[in-house]
């Protein structure tokens, strides 16, 4: 929750500061942005390269549970479908796109500023933080109405880091596995998706 | 697109080859990196006029495509634990 915190903290001295003219203008209109973009897939590729625990630890699970992060993609694209449908003010494909940052605000807002500019790259900022804070406040009523996987499902990518001590306490410690394998997934995920449906 | 796939898989190649170390200084790199592109969006939001004059709107759209997909991947989530048989606690 603290890192979360910081991380929206540099965002509004960012606008804070954009909006003073505090800094040089060249810094948003050059490459910085795309270069620092690839250092961090970069470092996201090397971590994902690099936990190797990942997948001996899934040998004893059920293995139709394994389908879980499948279900996640097929459920939030249906979600974001009909949203898309009711609203109609952002392209169905934007609107995907925003989607399948499946709560990994920093990574997918910042490839959606790249590709579709910043006014849709805060919307995928904002609808992803809320989709964290959702696992995080309301796992006792997801587990209540929709079964215990479904805060692993909703909290997407965080499902392997920032929502797990919850995911643990309300969907079982037998489930922290699985939440790490499909958090694994959709992290891994996120980049290719967004950039995917960015582009077409 | 596909110089973002080469960087991911590059990334991947060079974490497996690294795989019995211990990568100290990545996550800590990865968060710096977090906040600067972070930092960078928050620049540009802050010096468009046209952004800073919607964000209701785009806060509004934000709260319903969130809620659009926490609603579709608990729906998903509750139809694959009918599927799996609910074996207790995912274990067989």
């Amino acid at each position: 929750m603290k890192g979360s915190l910081i991380i929206i903290a540099f965002f509004i001295l960012g606008t804070v500061c954009g909006l003073l003219h505090l800094v040089p203008s060249q810094l948003t209109q050059g490459n910085t942005s795309y270069f620092a973009l690839c250092a961090l897939i970069f470092c996201v590729g090397i971590s994902i390269g690099n936990d190797s625990s990942v997948l001996q630890t899934l040998r004893h699970t059920n293995p139709r549970l394994l389908l879980l992060p499948l279900c996640t993609f097929v459920g939030t694209m249906a979600g974001c479908l009909a949203v898309s449908l009711l609203t109609s003010t952002h392209r169905l494909t934007d609107c995907l796109a925003i989607g399948s940052g499946f709560g990994y605000y920093s990574l997918s807002s910042i490839f959606i500023t790249q590709y579709r500019g910043a006014a849709l790259g805060t919307v995928a900022l904002l609808a992803n933080i809320a989709r964290e804070l959702i696992t995080l406040l309301a796992s006792p009523l997801l587990v209540r109405w929709f079964g215990p996987l479904a805060p692993i499902s909703v909290g997407g990518a965080t499902s392997m880091d920032t929502t797990l001590p919850i995911i643990s306490r309300y969907s079982g410690k037998d489930l922290v596995t699985l939440s790490v394998f499909h958090g694994f997934c959709m992290d891994f995920s996120v980049p290719f998706l967004v950039t995917f449906f960015c582009e077409i | 697109m596909l110089q973002i796939m080469l960087m991911m898989v590059c990334g991947i190649i060079i974490g497996r080859t690294l795989r019995h170390r211990k990568l100290r200084w990545l996550s800590p790199l990865t968060t710096v990196l977090i906040w600067i592109l972070l930092f960078l969006l928050g620049l540009e939001v802050g010096g468009d006029q046209t952004i800073l004059h919607s964000i209701s709107r785009l806060g509004k759209d934000a709260l319903l495509l969130a809620a659009g997909g926490a609603v579709g991947s608990a729906v998903a989530a509750n139809r694959l634990w009918h599927y799996a048989g609910k074996s207790k606690g995912g274990q067989e």
